[in-house]
């Protein structure tokens, strides 16, 4: 500890703590410009100056304290400089700015007032700041090119808060200076305006800017001067990660959301979290139940787009990013709540009666609540007395799932991924993580700069193979071969880890079997990765003292998807890469509950926390709990439902926030199969695609209009406050499900989620210990058995859950993919999504600022490729498979490798799922999203 | 005092073929390297320089052996960096002394290096310079050649890279840090200081930056014996213990309205009227002197009766000046307009300010745009006043700024404006109006 005197005032810190931070020890406050506790210090400003002994003035918060110093922050000297800086910064400022105009937020006009420049009103009061006014130049008109953003470089102080911001903690590089002395300016990229340049729009700069310079456009737009703002904190409804949020309101409106600091996220955000969450007051929002009019029987789709007719001939009509909506709503009456679940209950009951139990089915959603997910796999099994309950977990990361549970007994992930601060060797592989995960991507990068290696594999190459220290872009379909040749070079070369195979792995012997078979040389034409930067690789990985290993979809959605996720397994087990910090196998969980929904038992399988269904002494407890008795035989997946569906063996479902119409893959087999449904109760807060088949349509609150948990992808559970009143009679998920539990005769009368919450986790192990007490701002990752127990975010330091607490080798050969390209469907597509889309669109399409930023549907081609077509950018091309054709304009790039093409799933105008194939990975039953062949040729551009 | 000063450091300007290392070695160079390779050690060697009380020649002054053992006694990298961005209005002395004899430059170089233990140097040469660029290269490659550079120095176990890098024409790069970005590649931002560079400067590692002439004082240290330096120059005043003395031969840049501009060598401590009558051959056209820049025109400067002042390390403090600066010496005879001239220095710094930090970006630009206005003869009395505020307010001096560019922005205000009020307010009260093309002025922009 060091010793520190300010103002007179005695403190004791922790050595290299600057002034700055001894000043706010000792309570005192130093006013800043240009310094952020979040970022790095730079000493630009020069407003937080203080004076030492010797009266020397030094910046202190860019200043190490040294034992013993002693300064003054508050001299004649002091606030005469102050003002003399204050001064020159207001001489040439807009006054009043766009963030004072509107909330009152100018850190600089503030601070004006307060020493004297400014009047009470804000206007210039003092004579020499006046005088300084009538010289200064002609102000430059505000940046309005970014849907979300205003730049207003007439208001900047040049604290380069924002570059920092952009740079360091967000790792884009968007922001620098351009020129110098007093002709510098902010600049994006090379000057241009922030809309036309290379931002991704994650507001991260905004956020740190203390001026208008950079403000939110929608706050600068509609907020009042003085109109009082509310926070709330909670987190943000997209992806996986669960960054923490703080919600800004003025009276009943979102105003502007604002990252807010937590173990997980740091007080980051990305696009969709900062500015996606409009989609909650899109005017096609649900309102009233509805119920299907008796003159649109037999069902069938209800508008053009959902029909599929607009396809014909390679055209389609003029079509909006969303259903139509009236078009749909026609074939609706509004109803009472009363009267839509009577007969929910009633045609479902009905159908059981007839058709047996089995024949009932429902799906539910990861974008749910654990609450929610509770109750409506509580409500198929024990109301509708089977297991054929199931969520989009089976079309993301079955496969990986079910290898982790063969391998080493446990599907979640190990790590949490700011433990990459720890690690050696971060190997990414199948995952667009800069896109779909963009604020984990933030911290990969982070790590990078901070000397961290990176494997990227990968055969689109994502923005991240930017960073890394080997990007490999392994043929499609061929990570199994990939991945045997790293581990029989770790084997050959005695490189893994013996001890910990010897102690904590079994099944190295038949593993060998399978890997010796691929020597770099064998599996380099494979892969498409020259032996010797195979030899490399594995001798990193097999030196290197921690590795984390990352993937995504890229890895799972294959018929292999099992065996990709067994190699990955395999990789850190021999390497002895579990149990410590920053090593371990973290899929990245892709909706916002994915983790969770799975850990509340979503899953046709088992119950809530992975107690098999067919297990009887677990069955039984659930029968007690429940006061039902309980099916045995585990349920249908996802696309198996479909095929059931089809088939007639399921004649009725219910679905919660699932859109299966989009994101199944061979959407003409689904589009009959729903139609076929003798009745489908859908709840949502949109008309879906989905819900044009529907008899009766409930309409759900949405996410932020409701109280619930939801469990990222690090195992955090966390807290979703409600933000919004819902709509109309809009309900949240978890009232709708109670009432029809209660028509199932299953008693349901939970006066709050946490009463749910309850219910659920003493049912659990891992959740056991947790309320919402214990969760508070930061959340928690679980296992929590009890309420006082720490965090364990590393699992596995000793054992696996398996039976005899060891992990299993899994060797697996390389295996084709199903569908392979020929001479009539030359290229490999591969699908999936964006940064500014969020899968079938239906909330990111009704985001106005999302929508501006993406608009349209793309397919990306490899340059050389467009070329041999005779397409340019923008141009349409007719992409065709075996299932289905769309037609889309023309993205050239390197990103994908000749004969590859890349489709964007969110568009319904071009459904990259009409292409895709429903062939299905024989362990996780997860579809080949991955690989198909289709065909390309140049279209004429579509009308409208 | 000056008369018989016999050069040294510019003992070989003028010889023919002087750039040549043939010429170099007959007339006794290299000599020190070789001696201080066979019989001194590194720490020797810097122990040397301290007692020669050798300080900087680039602006600062600061003591060359104290910098150097600032650096870390653990360190397992050291670079060194020779500053030859030379940028200072008014000064040229490294040009002359990389034209005309390069390879007193580079030994100078190899013995600071070998005393320091860096085995790779960068000459960071300013970008207009491209006849010392080229006479420097070859010497490199000649030396390269000849085994004084590259692997085991002269036989000895001793290794040196050196290393030619080309600034981009930025007054900043020459601020030590500034400098150190710029060769890493990036913007010439000066760094906050600390850490300085001795601990952590090229990529991060203690780094030692010194001018041209501060290394080539640095051979002939070496070659002469510490008590021949100092022999020469003004003592240190006994009772002040912060005056460290002014050792050494000095080269004076003389140029603006005299009769014979160019570069001399003396001791340190002549003084200024002596240079500009003795040396430059008196002020042009028989007039009187009204104003002079003492060592660049960071220094601010002397009005006519303050000429006497000796041109060392401590005195021009005295008169108000920043300090010594380059010892360049710039002259305006009595027809020279202060306003336009004091306009000019502040449109040099306000363009060269990296505009990184607030007092010194912006108090450069309202400077500038206040002498513009008062140059257009809409000026107030009080504007001077306001000047003297500003230009008091920035600098590392009063401690507001990361660099001293400030400074050296600030004290041409500050002694024109006190030492020329009343011209200034004569100009005002007139309301003339000059434009800056009328100017005959010689502070030119440097850039
Ligand atoms: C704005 C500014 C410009 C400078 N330009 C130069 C320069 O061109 N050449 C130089 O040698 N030193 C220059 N300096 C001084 C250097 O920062 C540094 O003190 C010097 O290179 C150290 O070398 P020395 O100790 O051998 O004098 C400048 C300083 C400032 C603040
Ligand atoms: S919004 Fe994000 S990417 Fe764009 S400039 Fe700001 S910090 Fe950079
Ligand atoms: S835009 Fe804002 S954050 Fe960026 S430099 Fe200007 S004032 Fe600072
Ligand atoms: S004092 Fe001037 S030149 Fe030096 S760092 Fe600050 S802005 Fe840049
Ligand atoms: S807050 Fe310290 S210099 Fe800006």
């Amino acid at each position: 500890m060091i010793t520190v005197t300010v103002d007179g005032k005695q403190v004791e810190l922790q050595p290299g703590a600057t002034l700055w931070q001894a000043a706010e020890a000792a309570g005192v406050g130093i006013p800043v410009l240009c310094h952020d506790p979040r970022l790095r210090p730079v000493g630009v400003c020069r407003l937080c100056l203080v004076e030492l002994a010797d009266g020397t003035l030094i910046p202190s918060c860019c200043t190490p304290a040294a034992n013993g110093v002693s300064f003054r922050t508050a001299t004649d000297r002091i606030r005469d400089h102050r003002r003399m800086l204050l001064r020159l910064l207001l001489a040439t400022h807009r006054i009043p700015c766009l963030a004072q105009q509107s909330t009152g937020s100018c850190l600089l006009e503030q601070l004006g007032v307060e020493y004297g420049l400014l009047d009470g009103h804000g206007r210039p009061a003092d004579p020499a700041l006046i005088e300084l006014r009538t010289l200064a130049l002609s102000e430059a008109p505000v940046d309005d090119s970014s849907p979300a953003i205003l730049v207003d470089h007439a208001a900047c102080i040049l604290c380069d808060r924002c570059i920092r911001a952009c740079d360091e903690v967000q790792c884009n590089d968007v922001i620098g200076r351009s020129g110098k002395g007093f002709e510098t300016r902010i600049a994006f990229d090379l000057g241009a305006p922030m809309g036309h340049s290379s931002c991704v729009t994650c507001g991260e700069c905004v956020q740190v800017c203390p001026t208008g310079a950079l403000v939110e456009r929608r706050m600068a737009e509609t907020v009042r001067r003085d109109e009082p703002l509310r926070v709330v904190a909670s987190v943000c409804p997209y992806c996986g990660v669960g960054c923490t949020t703080d919600y800004i309101k003025a009276g009943p409106r979102i105003v502007a959301v604002r990252g807010r600091p937590s173990p997980g996220s740091d007080g980051r955000l990305c696009v969709k979290g900062r500015y996606g969450w409009d989609y909650a007051l899109h005017p096609h929002r649900l309102t009233t139940p509805l119920i299907r009019r008796p003159g649109y029987y037999p069902k069938g789709p209800l508008t053009a787009d959902t029909r599929g007719d607009t396809w014909d001939g390679g055209r389609r009509k003029p079509g909006s990013p969303v259903p139509d909506y009236e078009q749909a709503l026609e074939a609706f009456r509004e109803a009472s709540w009363q009267e839509a679940l009577d007969l929910i209950a009633e045609r479902l009951q009905e159908i059981r009666r007839r058709y047996g139990t089995r024949a009932l089915a429902g799906f539910g959603s990861a974008k749910c609540s654990n609450e929610e997910a509770y109750l409506f796999q509580k409500l198929v099994r024990a109301g509708f007395g089977n297991n054929n309950v199931d969520h989009c977990t089976r079309l993301c990361h079955a496969s990986s799932v079910a290898a982790l549970l063969e391998c080493i007994g446990s599907g979640a992930v190990t790590n949490s991924f700011r433990d990459v601060d720890r690690t050696d060797l971060i190997l990414v592989t199948g995952s667009n993580t800069v896109e779909n995960h963009p604020v984990a991507a933030t911290f990969f990068k982070q790590a990078v700069r901070r000397g961290k290696r990176l494997l990227v594999v990968d055969p689109r190459r994502p923005r991240l193979a930017d960073y890394a220290t080997w990007y490999c872009r392994i043929q499609p379909g061929s990570d199994v071969a990939f991945y045997n040749a790293l581990m029989h070079v770790l084997i050959r070369d005695r490189l893994y880890d013996e001890e910990f195979v010897r102690r904590r792995v079994r099944g190295f012997e038949s593993f060998w079997e399978v890997v010796q078979h691929y020597a770099p040389q064998r599996a380099a034409p494979l892969c498409g990765i020259p032996a010797a930067q195979l030899e490399e690789i594995a001798h990193a990985i097999g030196t290197a003292r921690a590795m984390m290993v990352f993937w995504g979809m890229g890895i799972s959605q294959h018929t292999h998807g099992t065996d990709n996720a067994r190699c990955l397994i395999a990789l850190c087990l021999l390497t002895g890469n579990v149990g410590r910090p920053g090593t371990g196998l973290h899929p990245l969980r892709g909706q916002n509950n994915v983790q969770g929904a799975s850990d509340a038992g979503l899953i046709p399988m088992v119950y809530p926390d992975y107690q098999p269904v067919a297990d009887p002494e677990v069955r039984s407890r659930f029968e007690e709990a429940w006061g039902v008795s309980l099916d045995p035989k585990p349920g249908l997946t996802v696309v198996e439902t479909m095929n059931a569906a089809l088939s007639g063996e399921v004649k009725g479902m219910l679905m919660m926030g699932e859109n299966p119409f989009l994101s199944d893959p061979n959407v003409n087999k689904v589009r009959a199969a729903l139609a076929k449904l003798e009745f489908l109760a859908v709840q949502d807060i949109f008309l879906t695609e989905t819900a044009e088949f529907a008899d009766v349509i409930l309409p759900s609150a949405s996410f932020f209009e409701k109280l619930g948990t939801y469990t990222n992808t690090d195992r955090r559970v966390q807290l979703g406050r409600p933000v919004l009143d819902p709509p109309g009679q809009a309900r949240p998920d978890w009232m709708i499900l109670s009432e029809l539990l209660e028509r199932f005769g299953i008693p349901a009368d939970y006066e709050s989620p946490e009463k749910i919450f309850r219910e659920f986790a003493d049912l659990t192990r891992s959740y056991r210990g947790l309320n919402y007490d214990v969760l508070g701002l930061d959340g928690k990752i679980w296992p929590v058995e009890r309420p006082d127990a720490p965090e364990r975010p590393i699992l596995f330091a000793d054992r696996f859950p398996t039976a005899d607490g060891k992990g299993k080798l899994v060797g697996c050969h390389y295996a084709p993919p199903a569908e392979l390209p020929d001479a009539d469907y030359p290229f490999v597509l591969n699908t999936g999504r964006m940064l500014e889309h969020w899968h079938t669109g239906t909330m990111t399409r009704r985001s106005a600022t999302l929508a501006t930023l993406a608009p349209t549907p793309y397919v990306e081609i490899n340059r050389d490729d467009a070329e041999a077509l005779g397409v340019a950018e923008g141009d349409f091309v007719r992409v065709s498979s075996r299932r289905g054709t769309v037609v889309l304009a023309v993205r050239p790039t390197d990103r994908v490798a000749q004969g590859c093409v890349f489709i964007p799933f969110h568009f319904r105008e071009a459904a990259a799922n009409l292409l895709t194939i429903d062939e299905l990975d024989p362990y996780g039953k997860i579809p080949e999203y991955k690989f198909c062949a289709v065909r390309i040729e140049p279209a004429p551009r579509p009308e409208g | 005092m000056a008369t018989d000063f016999e050069p040294v450091l510019l003992a070989n300007v003028g010889v023919p073929d002087s750039q040549r290392l043939e010429v170099y070695r007959q007339r006794g160079g290299y000599r020190a390297l070789e001696k201080t390779l066979r019989e001194y050690s590194p720490e020797e060697v810097v122990e040397l320089v301290v007692q020669s009380k050798l300080r900087g020649r680039g602006g600062a002054g600061f003591p060359c052996g104290m910098k150097w053992k600032f650096l870390p006694k653990d360190r397992t990298v050291t670079y060194l960096c020779v500053n030859a961005d030379e940028s200072e209005p008014g000064t040229f002395n490294n040009r002359i002394l990389m034209e005309n004899d390069p390879h007193q430059v580079l030994e100078g170089i190899a013995i600071a290096a070998y005393a320091t233990r860096a085995q790779t140097a960068y000459i960071y040469i300013r970008y207009e310079y491209v006849r010392a660029y080229e006479t420097l290269q070859q010497a490199i490659n000649e030396a390269y050649e000849a085994g004084i550079l590259g692997e085991r120095v002269l036989g000895s176990d001793f290794s040196l890279n050196v290393y030619l890098h080309r600034g981009a024409g930025a007054y900043i790069c020459g601020e030590e840090t500034g400098l150190i970005e710029s060769l890493e590649g990036k913007r010439g931002w000066p760094r906050t200081k600390p850490p300085y560079p001795a601990v952590e400067g090229v990529f991060r590692k203690p780094t030692v930056v010194n001018n041209v002439e501060t290394l080539c004082c640095v051979k002939h240290i070496m070659d002469r014996g510490v008590d021949w330096f100092l022999s020469i120059g003004v003592p240190a005043d006994p009772n002040n213990p912060r005056d460290l003395g002014s050792y050494g031969p000095k080269l004076y840049c003389v140029s603006g309205h005299v009769n014979r501009p160019g570069c001399y060598e003396l001791p340190l401590g002549v003084p200024c009227r002596e240079l500009i009558e003795r040396y430059g051959g008196g002020v042009r056209g028989g007039k009187r002197a009204k104003a002079v820049i003492p060592g660049g025109l960071s220094m601010g400067f002397l009005k006519e009766d303050e000429l006497d002042t000796p041109l060392d390390f401590n005195s021009l403090q005295k008169v108000g000046c920043l300090g010594l600066g380059t010892a360049a010496v710039v002259v305006f005879d009595e027809d020279t307009s202060i306003v336009e001239l004091l306009h000019r220095s502040c449109r040099f710094f306000a363009h060269e300010s990296c505009g990184q930090c607030t007092p010194c970006r912006e108090g450069t630009g309202w400077m500038y745009r206040i002498l513009t206005r008062i140059l257009h003869g809409e000026g107030r009395i009080e504007d001077l006043d306001l000047l003297l505020e500003l230009a008091d307010s920035m600098g590392i001096i009063p401690g507001t700024t990361i660099c001293g560019l400030a400074d050296g922005a600030a004290w041409p205000v500050k002694t024109a404006i006190r030492k020329f009020r009343d011209e200034f307010e004569a100009f005002i009260r007139s309301g003339s109006r000059l434009t800056a093309a009328s100017s005959g002025s010689a502070a030119g922009e440097a850039s």
